[in-house]
Protein backbone atom coordinates (compact mmCIF):
# COMPACT_ATOMS: atom_id res chain seq x y z
CA UNK A 1 0.00 0.00 0.00
CA UNK A 2 1.38 3.29 -0.71
CA UNK A 3 1.01 6.05 2.25
CA UNK A 4 -0.48 9.27 1.48
CA UNK A 5 2.16 11.34 2.85
CA UNK A 6 0.15 14.30 3.21
CA UNK A 7 -2.71 13.40 4.96
CA UNK A 8 -0.51 12.02 7.44
CA UNK A 9 1.34 15.23 7.95
CA UNK A 10 -1.73 17.17 8.65
CA UNK A 11 -2.07 14.70 11.52
CA UNK A 12 1.18 16.65 12.96
CA UNK A 13 0.61 20.07 13.89
CA UNK A 14 3.91 20.82 14.69
CA UNK A 15 5.27 20.37 11.12
CA UNK A 16 3.19 23.30 9.95
CA UNK A 17 5.04 26.11 10.66
CA UNK A 18 8.31 28.41 9.24
CA UNK A 19 11.39 28.31 10.83
CA UNK A 20 13.88 30.91 10.48
CA UNK A 21 11.45 32.36 7.35
CA UNK A 22 11.52 28.85 5.84
CA UNK A 23 9.08 26.04 5.87
CA UNK A 24 10.00 23.72 8.99
CA UNK A 25 11.78 20.34 7.67
CA UNK A 26 12.31 17.79 10.75
CA UNK A 27 15.04 15.46 10.05
CA UNK A 28 16.04 14.53 13.67
CA UNK A 29 13.87 11.85 13.74
CA UNK A 30 16.36 9.39 15.26
CA UNK A 31 16.31 11.85 18.58
CA UNK A 32 12.20 11.79 19.17
CA UNK A 33 9.44 11.69 16.65
CA UNK A 34 6.93 14.61 16.27
CA UNK A 35 3.49 13.68 17.52
CA UNK A 36 0.36 12.93 15.68
CA UNK A 37 -3.12 14.93 16.71
CA UNK A 38 -4.21 12.13 18.44
CA UNK A 39 -1.69 11.69 21.03
CA UNK A 40 -2.15 15.11 21.85
CA UNK A 41 -5.96 15.01 22.24
CA UNK A 42 -5.45 11.87 24.39
CA UNK A 43 -2.86 14.15 26.69
CA UNK A 44 -5.43 16.65 27.51
CA UNK A 45 -8.72 14.74 27.59
CA UNK A 46 -6.89 12.32 30.20
CA UNK A 47 -6.35 15.41 32.09
CA UNK A 48 -9.67 17.57 31.55
CA UNK A 49 -11.97 13.99 32.28
CA UNK A 50 -10.38 11.47 33.82
CA UNK A 51 -7.13 12.38 35.88
CA UNK A 52 -6.96 9.77 39.23
CA UNK A 53 -4.65 7.38 40.37
CA UNK A 54 -4.58 4.36 39.20
CA UNK A 55 -4.71 1.05 40.67
CA UNK A 56 -6.58 0.55 44.38
CA UNK A 57 -9.25 3.95 43.80
CA UNK A 58 -12.66 3.19 44.86
CA UNK A 59 -14.09 5.47 42.41
CA UNK A 60 -14.89 6.25 39.26
CA UNK A 61 -12.56 8.12 37.82
CA UNK A 62 -9.70 6.00 39.75
CA UNK A 63 -11.49 3.25 37.77
CA UNK A 64 -11.57 4.35 34.32
CA UNK A 65 -7.95 5.80 34.80
CA UNK A 66 -6.39 2.08 35.71
CA UNK A 67 -8.47 0.57 32.50
CA UNK A 68 -7.45 3.24 30.20
CA UNK A 69 -3.42 2.74 31.47
CA UNK A 70 -3.92 -1.03 31.69
CA UNK A 71 -5.11 -1.13 28.13
CA UNK A 72 -1.96 0.19 26.26
CA UNK A 73 -0.11 -2.80 28.70
CA UNK A 74 -2.17 -5.00 26.55
CA UNK A 75 -1.62 -2.30 23.01
CA UNK A 76 2.23 -2.96 23.89
CA UNK A 77 2.23 -6.76 24.11
CA UNK A 78 0.57 -7.20 21.08
CA UNK A 79 3.02 -4.44 19.42
CA UNK A 80 5.53 -6.63 20.83
CA UNK A 81 3.99 -9.79 20.42
CA UNK A 82 5.00 -10.80 24.12
CA UNK A 83 3.07 -13.94 25.69
CA UNK A 84 1.62 -11.98 28.54
CA UNK A 85 0.49 -8.72 29.46
CA UNK A 86 2.54 -9.11 32.85
CA UNK A 87 5.52 -9.45 31.21
CA UNK A 88 5.38 -5.35 30.20
CA UNK A 89 7.13 -2.94 32.41
CA UNK A 90 6.73 1.06 31.92
CA UNK A 91 9.92 2.54 32.33
CA UNK A 92 11.27 6.21 31.92
CA UNK A 93 12.19 5.41 28.96
CA UNK A 94 15.35 2.62 27.22
CA UNK A 95 17.86 4.23 29.66
CA UNK A 96 15.71 3.54 32.32
CA UNK A 97 14.90 0.09 31.01
CA UNK A 98 18.53 -0.95 31.01
CA UNK A 99 19.44 0.63 34.09
CA UNK A 100 17.01 -1.89 36.00
CA UNK A 101 18.32 -4.57 34.09
CA UNK A 102 22.10 -3.75 34.90
CA UNK A 103 20.43 -2.72 38.65
CA UNK A 104 18.44 -5.83 39.43
CA UNK A 105 19.54 -8.98 36.82
CA UNK A 106 23.25 -7.43 37.22
CA UNK A 107 23.27 -6.85 40.73
CA UNK A 108 21.76 -10.14 41.70
CA UNK A 109 23.20 -13.34 39.42
CA UNK A 110 26.61 -11.06 38.78
CA UNK A 111 29.86 -12.37 40.39
CA UNK A 112 33.57 -11.47 39.48
CA UNK A 113 34.67 -12.58 36.28
CA UNK A 114 31.32 -12.86 34.79
CA UNK A 115 31.16 -11.62 31.41
CA UNK A 116 29.25 -8.96 29.14
CA UNK A 117 29.09 -8.42 25.61
CA UNK A 118 28.08 -5.32 24.28
CA UNK A 119 29.15 -4.02 20.60
CA UNK A 120 30.92 -0.75 19.14
CA UNK A 121 27.55 0.30 18.15
CA UNK A 122 26.46 1.05 21.39
CA UNK A 123 24.83 4.23 22.64
CA UNK A 124 26.27 5.27 25.67
CA UNK A 125 23.42 4.34 27.84
CA UNK A 126 24.03 0.50 26.58
CA UNK A 127 27.64 1.36 27.97
CA UNK A 128 27.55 2.83 31.08
CA UNK A 129 25.38 1.08 33.32
CA UNK A 130 27.49 -1.80 32.53
CA UNK A 131 30.90 -0.23 33.03
CA UNK A 132 28.92 0.45 36.47
CA UNK A 133 27.69 -3.22 37.35
CA UNK A 134 31.34 -4.39 35.75
CA UNK A 135 33.21 -1.88 38.27
CA UNK A 136 30.99 -2.95 41.24
CA UNK A 137 31.10 -6.98 41.00
CA UNK A 138 34.30 -6.97 39.46
CA UNK A 139 32.72 -8.46 35.94
CA UNK A 140 34.77 -7.93 32.62
CA UNK A 141 33.16 -5.85 29.58
CA UNK A 142 33.98 -7.21 25.83
CA UNK A 143 32.76 -5.46 22.52
CA UNK A 144 31.92 -6.89 19.60
CA UNK A 145 34.39 -4.62 16.88
CA UNK A 146 32.57 -3.51 13.58
CA UNK A 147 33.73 -3.56 9.96
CA UNK A 148 34.68 0.07 8.24
CA UNK A 149 30.81 -0.02 6.86
CA UNK A 150 29.82 -0.38 9.88
CA UNK A 151 28.29 -3.90 10.19
CA UNK A 152 28.85 -6.07 13.65
CA UNK A 153 31.98 -8.77 13.00
CA UNK A 154 30.31 -11.91 13.84
CA UNK A 155 33.66 -13.79 13.36
CA UNK A 156 34.85 -11.75 16.45
CA UNK A 157 31.85 -12.07 18.18
CA UNK A 158 32.03 -15.62 18.82
CA UNK A 159 35.54 -15.73 19.88
CA UNK A 160 34.52 -13.24 22.68
CA UNK A 161 31.73 -15.66 24.04
CA UNK A 162 32.30 -18.25 26.71
CA UNK A 163 30.57 -19.91 29.35
CA UNK A 164 31.39 -17.10 31.49
CA UNK A 165 29.65 -14.59 29.22
CA UNK A 166 26.14 -13.71 31.14
CA UNK A 167 24.70 -10.95 29.25
CA UNK A 168 24.94 -9.90 25.72
CA UNK A 169 23.56 -6.84 24.90
CA UNK A 170 22.95 -4.94 21.82
CA UNK A 171 21.70 -2.88 19.64
CA UNK A 172 18.38 -3.39 17.70
CA UNK A 173 19.36 -0.82 15.18
CA UNK A 174 22.03 2.09 15.24
CA UNK A 175 21.46 5.38 16.30
CA UNK A 176 24.64 6.98 14.66
CA UNK A 177 24.77 4.72 11.67
CA UNK A 178 21.08 3.30 10.93
CA UNK A 179 23.28 -0.03 10.93
CA UNK A 180 20.47 -2.91 11.88
CA UNK A 181 21.96 -5.75 13.45
CA UNK A 182 21.78 -9.03 12.80
CA UNK A 183 19.87 -10.39 15.96
CA UNK A 184 18.10 -13.56 15.87
CA UNK A 185 21.83 -15.11 15.57
CA UNK A 186 23.26 -13.19 18.18
CA UNK A 187 20.81 -14.30 20.58
CA UNK A 188 20.49 -18.32 19.49
CA UNK A 189 24.24 -18.06 19.34
CA UNK A 190 24.23 -16.01 23.39
CA UNK A 191 21.72 -18.73 24.36
CA UNK A 192 23.97 -21.76 23.19
CA UNK A 193 26.35 -20.84 25.69
CA UNK A 194 23.82 -19.64 28.57
CA UNK A 195 24.05 -16.27 28.18
CA UNK A 196 20.77 -14.03 28.50
CA UNK A 197 20.37 -11.10 25.93
CA UNK A 198 19.10 -8.00 26.08
CA UNK A 199 17.63 -5.90 22.88
CA UNK A 200 18.02 -2.23 22.69
CA UNK A 201 15.47 -1.27 20.38
CA UNK A 202 14.99 1.81 20.68
CA UNK A 203 15.54 2.77 17.39
CA UNK A 204 14.24 -0.42 15.74
CA UNK A 205 10.97 -0.03 17.12
CA UNK A 206 9.39 2.37 15.28
CA UNK A 207 10.38 0.94 11.93
CA UNK A 208 11.15 -2.99 12.47
CA UNK A 209 8.53 -5.61 13.41
CA UNK A 210 9.25 -7.04 16.45
CA UNK A 211 8.17 -10.44 17.87
CA UNK A 212 9.59 -11.19 21.18
CA UNK A 213 8.72 -14.70 21.08
CA UNK A 214 9.97 -15.20 17.86
CA UNK A 215 13.26 -13.62 18.43
CA UNK A 216 13.48 -15.07 21.67
CA UNK A 217 15.33 -12.33 23.76
CA UNK A 218 15.41 -12.50 27.30
CA UNK A 219 14.80 -8.42 27.29
CA UNK A 220 13.72 -5.62 24.98
CA UNK A 221 13.74 -1.90 25.59
CA UNK A 222 12.46 0.89 23.77
CA UNK A 223 11.14 4.72 24.43
CA UNK A 224 7.68 5.57 23.41
CA UNK A 225 8.82 8.99 22.04
CA UNK A 226 10.81 7.21 19.46
CA UNK A 227 7.56 6.16 17.85
CA UNK A 228 5.09 9.19 17.91
CA UNK A 229 4.39 8.89 21.59
CA UNK A 230 4.69 11.36 24.27
CA UNK A 231 8.90 11.77 26.03
CA UNK A 232 9.27 10.35 29.24
CA UNK A 233 8.13 7.00 28.62
CA UNK A 234 9.23 3.47 28.02
CA UNK A 235 9.05 0.17 27.54
CA UNK A 236 10.55 -3.10 29.48
CA UNK A 237 9.54 -6.56 27.96
CA UNK A 238 11.31 -9.59 29.95
CA UNK A 239 10.34 -12.96 29.51
CA UNK A 240 8.50 -13.90 33.26
CA UNK A 241 10.50 -16.24 35.19
CA UNK A 242 13.47 -13.50 34.38
CA UNK A 243 11.48 -10.70 35.75
CA UNK A 244 10.28 -12.93 38.58
CA UNK A 245 13.92 -13.94 39.45
CA UNK A 246 14.91 -10.47 39.59
CA UNK A 247 14.69 -8.57 42.95
CA UNK A 248 12.60 -5.01 42.50
CA UNK A 249 14.00 -1.94 41.37
CA UNK A 250 12.89 0.84 43.71
CA UNK A 251 11.21 0.75 47.03
CA UNK A 252 7.75 2.59 47.71
CA UNK A 253 4.38 2.39 46.55
CA UNK A 254 2.48 -0.52 44.03
CA UNK A 255 5.43 -2.79 44.14
CA UNK A 256 4.57 -3.77 47.60
CA UNK A 257 2.08 -7.08 48.88
CA UNK A 258 2.43 -6.25 52.34
CA UNK A 259 4.59 -4.04 54.50
CA UNK A 260 5.12 -4.23 58.38
CA UNK A 261 8.15 -2.28 59.65
CA UNK A 262 10.01 -5.97 60.34
CA UNK A 263 9.45 -7.33 56.40
CA UNK A 264 8.24 -6.65 53.24
CA UNK A 265 6.75 -8.73 50.47
CA UNK A 266 6.66 -7.54 47.34
CA UNK A 267 3.99 -7.53 44.75
CA UNK A 268 3.86 -9.65 41.77
CA UNK A 269 5.23 -8.38 38.11
CA UNK A 270 5.03 -6.40 36.10
CA UNK A 271 4.23 -4.03 39.93
CA UNK A 272 6.98 -5.10 41.42
CA UNK A 273 9.11 -3.25 38.70
CA UNK A 274 6.38 0.03 38.93
CA UNK A 275 7.04 1.67 42.38
CA UNK A 276 5.63 4.86 42.79
CA UNK A 277 2.67 6.74 40.51
CA UNK A 278 3.68 5.83 37.08
CA UNK A 279 3.33 8.22 34.26
CA UNK A 280 -0.48 7.98 33.74
CA UNK A 281 -1.24 10.49 30.70
CA UNK A 282 1.46 9.62 28.82
CA UNK A 283 0.89 5.98 29.01
CA UNK A 284 -2.55 6.02 28.07
CA UNK A 285 -1.95 9.03 25.09
CA UNK A 286 0.66 5.95 23.97
CA UNK A 287 -2.22 4.07 22.84
CA UNK A 288 -2.78 6.56 20.09
CA UNK A 289 1.17 6.14 18.84
CA UNK A 290 0.38 2.22 18.75
CA UNK A 291 -2.63 2.70 17.06
CA UNK A 292 -0.95 5.28 14.56
CA UNK A 293 1.50 3.18 13.42
CA UNK A 294 -0.73 -0.23 13.25
CA UNK A 295 -3.32 1.84 11.35
CA UNK A 296 -0.68 2.39 8.57
CA UNK A 297 1.27 -0.77 9.04
CA UNK A 298 4.93 -1.06 9.39
CA UNK A 299 5.79 -2.97 5.98
CA UNK A 300 4.58 0.93 4.36
CA UNK A 301 6.24 2.96 6.87
CA UNK A 302 9.16 1.25 5.97
CA UNK A 303 8.79 0.97 2.53
CA UNK A 304 8.23 4.62 2.08
CA UNK A 305 11.43 5.94 4.67
CA UNK A 306 13.45 3.23 2.86
CA UNK A 307 12.80 4.71 -0.41
CA UNK A 308 13.76 8.40 0.97
CA UNK A 309 17.14 6.89 2.41
CA UNK A 310 17.92 5.24 -0.60
CA UNK A 311 17.07 8.39 -3.09
CA UNK A 312 19.17 11.17 -0.05
CA UNK A 313 22.34 8.83 -0.01
CA UNK A 314 22.13 8.37 -3.92
CA UNK A 315 21.63 12.05 -4.60
CA UNK A 316 24.02 13.40 -1.93
CA UNK A 317 26.31 10.92 -2.58
CA UNK A 318 27.03 13.08 -5.95
CA UNK A 319 28.17 16.17 -3.95
CA UNK A 320 31.69 16.54 -3.85
CA UNK A 321 32.81 16.48 -0.60
CA UNK A 322 30.03 14.39 0.83
CA UNK A 323 31.27 11.67 3.41
CA UNK A 324 28.80 8.97 4.40
CA UNK A 325 29.84 7.17 7.83
CA UNK A 326 27.91 4.05 8.17
CA UNK A 327 26.99 1.99 4.98
CA UNK A 328 25.71 -0.56 6.11
CA UNK A 329 23.66 -3.01 3.41
CA UNK A 330 20.96 -3.30 6.03
CA UNK A 331 19.95 -0.06 7.63
CA UNK A 332 16.85 1.59 9.12
CA UNK A 333 15.68 5.32 7.48
CA UNK A 334 19.49 7.24 9.24
CA UNK A 335 21.66 8.86 7.48
CA UNK A 336 25.15 9.72 8.82
CA UNK A 337 27.72 12.61 7.02
CA UNK A 338 30.38 14.38 7.01
CA UNK A 339 31.20 17.18 4.40
CA UNK A 340 35.39 17.58 3.62
CA UNK A 341 36.94 20.51 5.47
CA UNK A 342 33.82 21.41 7.80
CA UNK A 343 32.99 21.01 10.68
CA UNK A 344 29.82 18.79 11.54
CA UNK A 345 28.44 21.95 13.87
CA UNK A 346 28.75 24.20 11.17
CA UNK A 347 27.25 22.16 8.67
CA UNK A 348 23.72 22.02 11.02
CA UNK A 349 23.80 25.09 11.99
CA UNK A 350 23.55 26.55 8.05
CA UNK A 351 21.21 23.69 7.30
CA UNK A 352 19.10 25.12 10.24
CA UNK A 353 19.29 28.31 8.55
CA UNK A 354 17.68 26.75 5.34
CA UNK A 355 14.79 25.44 8.14
CA UNK A 356 16.34 22.26 7.80
CA UNK A 357 16.39 19.94 11.43
CA UNK A 358 19.46 17.80 11.95
CA UNK A 359 21.41 16.35 14.60
CA UNK A 360 25.57 17.03 14.92
CA UNK A 361 27.87 15.73 17.09
CA UNK A 362 28.59 11.94 18.77
CA UNK A 363 24.86 11.43 19.13
CA UNK A 364 25.93 9.59 22.60
CA UNK A 365 27.83 7.12 20.56
CA UNK A 366 31.68 8.67 21.57
CA UNK A 367 33.82 5.06 21.14
CA UNK A 368 32.06 4.62 17.95
CA UNK A 369 33.34 7.87 16.68
CA UNK A 370 36.84 7.48 17.86
CA UNK A 371 36.27 4.03 16.05
CA UNK A 372 36.13 5.83 13.11
CA UNK A 373 38.45 8.54 14.03
CA UNK A 374 35.80 11.04 13.69
CA UNK A 375 34.45 13.61 16.52
CA UNK A 376 30.57 13.45 15.33
CA UNK A 377 28.81 13.51 12.01
CA UNK A 378 25.52 15.32 10.40
CA UNK A 379 22.81 12.62 11.41
CA UNK A 380 19.55 13.25 8.87
CA UNK A 381 17.17 11.04 10.31
CA UNK A 382 13.92 10.42 8.06
CA UNK A 383 9.87 9.43 9.51
CA UNK A 384 7.47 8.73 7.85
CA UNK A 385 5.82 12.14 7.35
CA UNK A 386 9.04 13.42 5.22
CA UNK A 387 8.83 13.67 2.01
CA UNK A 388 10.64 13.46 -1.77
CA UNK A 389 10.22 17.03 -1.67
CA UNK A 390 11.90 17.85 1.70
CA UNK A 391 14.99 15.28 0.51
CA UNK A 392 15.55 17.96 -2.96
CA UNK A 393 15.92 20.20 0.01
CA UNK A 394 18.20 18.49 2.15
CA UNK A 395 20.30 18.00 -1.17
CA UNK A 396 19.90 21.51 -2.42
CA UNK A 397 21.40 23.45 1.39
CA UNK A 398 24.12 20.60 1.58
CA UNK A 399 25.19 20.89 -2.27
CA UNK A 400 25.43 24.75 -1.51
CA UNK A 401 27.35 24.17 1.95
CA UNK A 402 29.56 21.70 0.30
CA UNK A 403 30.62 24.46 -2.30
CA UNK A 404 31.92 26.82 0.20
CA UNK A 405 34.63 24.29 0.85
CA UNK A 406 34.88 21.95 -2.28
CA UNK A 407 35.07 24.36 -5.13
CA UNK B 1 43.51 53.99 16.16
CA UNK B 2 39.54 53.86 16.64
CA UNK B 3 38.28 53.36 20.40
CA UNK B 4 36.39 49.75 21.35
CA UNK B 5 33.17 51.91 21.09
CA UNK B 6 34.08 52.67 17.17
CA UNK B 7 34.93 49.27 16.33
CA UNK B 8 31.37 47.99 17.97
CA UNK B 9 29.52 50.58 16.00
CA UNK B 10 31.80 49.56 12.73
CA UNK B 11 30.23 45.62 13.31
CA UNK B 12 26.87 46.61 13.85
CA UNK B 13 26.73 48.54 11.01
CA UNK B 14 28.27 46.07 9.00
CA UNK B 15 25.64 43.09 10.61
CA UNK B 16 22.55 45.42 9.95
CA UNK B 17 22.83 45.04 5.99
CA UNK B 18 22.33 41.43 6.44
CA UNK B 19 18.89 42.26 8.05
CA UNK B 20 18.76 39.78 10.24
CA UNK B 21 18.68 36.65 7.95
CA UNK B 22 19.87 34.08 9.78
CA UNK B 23 21.42 32.08 6.38
CA UNK B 24 23.36 35.17 5.16
CA UNK B 25 24.30 35.88 8.93
CA UNK B 26 25.89 32.63 9.43
CA UNK B 27 27.71 32.43 6.33
CA UNK B 28 28.78 35.82 7.01
CA UNK B 29 30.09 35.07 10.41
CA UNK B 30 31.73 32.19 8.76
CA UNK B 31 33.43 34.04 6.18
CA UNK B 32 34.78 36.25 8.95
CA UNK B 33 36.34 32.72 10.44
CA UNK B 34 38.10 31.94 6.92
CA UNK B 35 39.94 35.27 7.16
CA UNK B 36 41.48 35.02 10.61
CA UNK B 37 45.44 35.27 11.30
CA UNK B 38 46.94 32.15 11.43
CA UNK B 39 47.32 30.82 14.71
CA UNK B 40 50.84 30.04 15.92
CA UNK B 41 51.06 26.01 16.04
CA UNK B 42 53.43 25.85 18.87
CA UNK B 43 50.35 27.13 20.94
CA UNK B 44 47.82 24.91 19.92
CA UNK B 45 47.89 23.34 23.18
CA UNK B 46 45.38 21.54 25.54
CA UNK B 47 46.48 24.27 28.35
CA UNK B 48 45.07 26.93 25.62
CA UNK B 49 41.79 25.51 25.05
CA UNK B 50 39.23 27.72 26.69
CA UNK B 51 36.93 25.77 28.56
CA UNK B 52 33.50 26.17 28.78
CA UNK B 53 33.00 26.06 24.60
CA UNK B 54 31.12 23.17 22.98
CA UNK B 55 33.74 23.40 19.88
CA UNK B 56 37.71 23.86 20.62
CA UNK B 57 38.81 27.41 20.88
CA UNK B 58 42.41 27.94 21.34
CA UNK B 59 43.64 31.36 22.62
CA UNK B 60 46.78 33.11 23.37
CA UNK B 61 48.41 36.35 23.95
CA UNK B 62 51.75 38.35 23.98
CA UNK B 63 52.13 41.69 24.67
CA UNK B 64 53.23 44.79 22.52
CA UNK B 65 54.49 48.04 23.53
CA UNK B 66 51.82 47.63 26.32
CA UNK B 67 49.21 46.53 24.48
CA UNK B 68 47.46 42.60 24.40
CA UNK B 69 47.57 41.04 20.99
CA UNK B 70 45.42 38.16 21.10
CA UNK B 71 45.05 34.90 18.57
CA UNK B 72 43.35 32.36 18.79
CA UNK B 73 41.46 29.51 16.15
CA UNK B 74 38.96 27.38 16.15
CA UNK B 75 38.18 23.79 14.90
CA UNK B 76 34.40 25.15 13.54
CA UNK B 77 34.24 28.00 11.31
CA UNK B 78 31.17 29.70 12.77
CA UNK B 79 33.20 29.85 16.41
CA UNK B 80 36.25 30.72 14.37
CA UNK B 81 34.36 33.85 13.09
CA UNK B 82 33.06 34.89 16.38
CA UNK B 83 36.01 34.93 17.86
CA UNK B 84 37.35 37.07 15.18
CA UNK B 85 34.26 39.60 16.00
CA UNK B 86 35.87 39.88 19.76
CA UNK B 87 39.89 39.66 17.95
CA UNK B 88 38.62 42.55 16.03
CA UNK B 89 37.46 44.76 19.32
CA UNK B 90 39.85 43.82 22.23
CA UNK B 91 43.27 43.10 20.11
CA UNK B 92 45.91 45.74 20.84
CA UNK B 93 44.18 47.30 23.65
CA UNK B 94 45.63 48.53 26.85
CA UNK B 95 44.82 45.85 29.73
CA UNK B 96 42.86 48.68 31.19
CA UNK B 97 40.69 49.27 28.13
CA UNK B 98 40.31 45.44 27.77
CA UNK B 99 39.22 45.29 31.33
CA UNK B 100 36.73 47.96 31.13
CA UNK B 101 35.19 47.37 27.52
CA UNK B 102 31.62 46.56 27.61
CA UNK B 103 30.65 44.52 24.29
CA UNK B 104 27.24 45.96 23.58
CA UNK B 105 27.96 44.52 19.86
CA UNK B 106 26.99 41.04 20.67
CA UNK B 107 23.30 41.92 22.15
CA UNK B 108 22.74 44.56 18.78
CA UNK B 109 23.66 42.36 16.23
CA UNK B 110 21.43 39.66 17.79
CA UNK B 111 24.19 37.02 18.30
CA UNK B 112 22.25 35.60 21.23
CA UNK B 113 19.55 34.58 18.70
CA UNK B 114 21.79 33.56 15.98
CA UNK B 115 23.88 31.20 17.42
CA UNK B 116 21.78 29.86 20.41
CA UNK B 117 22.38 29.45 23.54
CA UNK B 118 24.71 26.60 24.02
CA UNK B 119 27.38 28.59 21.85
CA UNK B 120 26.29 31.99 23.59
CA UNK B 121 27.78 30.33 26.60
CA UNK B 122 31.01 29.76 24.59
CA UNK B 123 30.95 33.10 23.20
CA UNK B 124 30.61 34.53 27.08
CA UNK B 125 33.61 31.88 27.78
CA UNK B 126 35.61 33.21 25.42
CA UNK B 127 35.25 36.82 26.49
CA UNK B 128 36.02 35.88 30.19
CA UNK B 129 39.19 34.35 29.13
CA UNK B 130 40.31 37.28 26.69
CA UNK B 131 39.52 39.03 30.24
CA UNK B 132 41.44 37.51 32.10
CA UNK B 133 44.38 37.46 30.72
CA UNK B 134 43.90 41.67 30.14
CA UNK B 135 44.12 41.18 34.37
CA UNK B 136 47.00 39.18 34.18
CA UNK B 137 48.60 41.49 32.16
CA UNK B 138 47.58 44.35 34.33
CA UNK B 139 48.48 42.95 37.59
CA UNK B 140 52.16 42.65 35.95
CA UNK B 141 52.00 46.42 34.93
CA UNK B 142 51.51 47.40 38.89
CA UNK B 143 54.21 45.48 39.85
Amino acid sequence: MTLNIQNIREQFPVLDQEVNGKPLIYMDNAATTQKPKEVLEALSDYYTHDNSNIHRGAHTLADRATRAYERTRSLVKDFLNAAEEEEIIFTKGTTEGINLVASTFGRKFFTEGDEIIISTLEHHSNIVPWQMLCEEKGAILKVIPINEKGELLLDEFDKLLTNKTKLVSVVHASNALGTINPIEEIISKSHAVGAKVLIDGAQSSAHLDIDVQALNCDFFVMSAHKIYGPTGLGVLYGKREVLESMPPYQGGGEMIKEVTFEKTTYNEIPFKFEAGTPNIADVIAFQKAIEFVNKLGKANIRNHEESLLNYATEQLSLIKGFIPVGTASKKVSVLSFLIEYMHPFDVGMMLDASGIAVRTGHHCTQPLMNRFEIEGTVRASFSVYNTKEEIERLIESVSKIAKLKNK
Amino acid sequence: MTDIKQVQEEIIDEFSILEGDRESTIFYIMELGNKLADYPEEARLDENLIKGCQSKVWLTTEEKDGKVVFKADSNTDITKGLISLLIRVLSFRSPKEIIDAELYFIEKIGMGNIIGSQRSNGLAAMIKQMKLYAIAYQSKLNV
